[in-house]
């Protein structure tokens, strides 16, 4: 099992900022099949609810947002995503994201074998310093090879 | 787009449907968000790890299922996604989204509707689960 630093568990990492652009938020609407006139019109566009995961692009290693354990890819599994809204983000919101491991947990794998559940917290706050949304992640390592 | 008063626990959500998903399609999400895991695009590396060919985002399937859910209550609305990643969405599968409300109610000055809602292959195997919370207009 990866190790744990139970004393990172909680710290905020460093920001990335998060410039959000139209044509980017076009871009990525095209990309999930999502034709609304709400992600292209220029005067009242606002991001599609998984437009956050474009922090992949600034963020450099996603594993920032789960400094506190270091994580074997090969037995990794995207376990869930959870995102909450709490105002719209908008062309022309500059976003600072900070993340940081929100709780590591072990459990039993149903098929035996001991499965690591670690929890990652990204916090968008916009240019006014309004928090605007909270996206969660769930990253489980297996014992054993990743199963499909 | 609907309104607090049109909706009914139980109700169905309409189902939006991607025809045969295309290695393109995996290419275009690459770019878009940013996830250049190369294992959703680089055939010989998904293959050395062990997969027939390259699979898809989890992330691109709960990008389609937010679609199913905007379409019903408006893109404005949403404030709670939240998914679970099951098998994993191969090139050339169709992909359904679908949900149904599971429960109306006041919070915080707001009339919200909490669903739950899937992805589903061709053949009936879940890609993806989850719920979703969204505040609706009307009374």
């Amino acid at each position: 099992m990866a190790e744990v630093d139970r004393s990172l568990i909680g710290q905020w990492g460093p920001e990335t900022v998060l410039h959000v652009e139209l044509g980017k938020i076009r871009e990525f609407a095209r990309a999930v099949k999502d034709p609304n006139p709400l992600y292209t019109d220029a005067d009242r566009c606002v991001a599609p609810p998984t437009f956050l995961m474009t922090i992949a692009h600034w963020m450099g290693d996603l594993a920032s947002t789960r400094s506190a354990v270091k994580l074997d890819y090969r037995r990794l599994l995207h376990g869930e995503q959870d995102f909450e809204y709490l105002k719209p983000i908008r062309p022309g919101d500059v976003l600072r994201a900070r993340s940081r491991t929100k709780d590591v947990f072990e459990k039993e794998g149903k098929r035996g074998g001991k499965m690591l559940f670690v929890i990652g917290e990204t916090e968008f706050r916009n240019q006014h310093g309004e928090v605007v949304a909270y996206m969660r992640n769930t990253a489980i390592e297996t014992e054993g090879a990743v199963q499909g | 787009m609907i309104d607090f008063a049109g909706v009914q626990e139980g109700q169905e959500i309409p189902p939006f449907v991607v025809e045969r998903l295309t290695r393109t399609d995996l290419v275009r999400y690459a770019g878009a968000s940013g996830d250049f895991n190369p294992i959703h695009h680089d055939e010989d590396f998904a293959k050395a790890a062990g997969n027939p060919t390259v699979f898809g985002h989890g992330m691109l399937t709960a990008g389609f299922v937010a679609r199913c859910i905007t379409d019903f209550v408006g893109a404005t609305n949403l404030r709670r996604y939240r998914v679970r990643f099951a098998t994993r969405v191969w090139p050339g599968d169709t992909i359904t989204c679908r949900g149904r409300v599971t429960r109306k109610y006041e919070r915080d000055g707001e009339r919200r509707i909490d669903g739950e809602v899937a992805a589903l292959n061709q053949k009936g195997e879940v890609a993806v689960s989850g719920t979703f919370t969204a505040a609706l207009p009307g009374s």
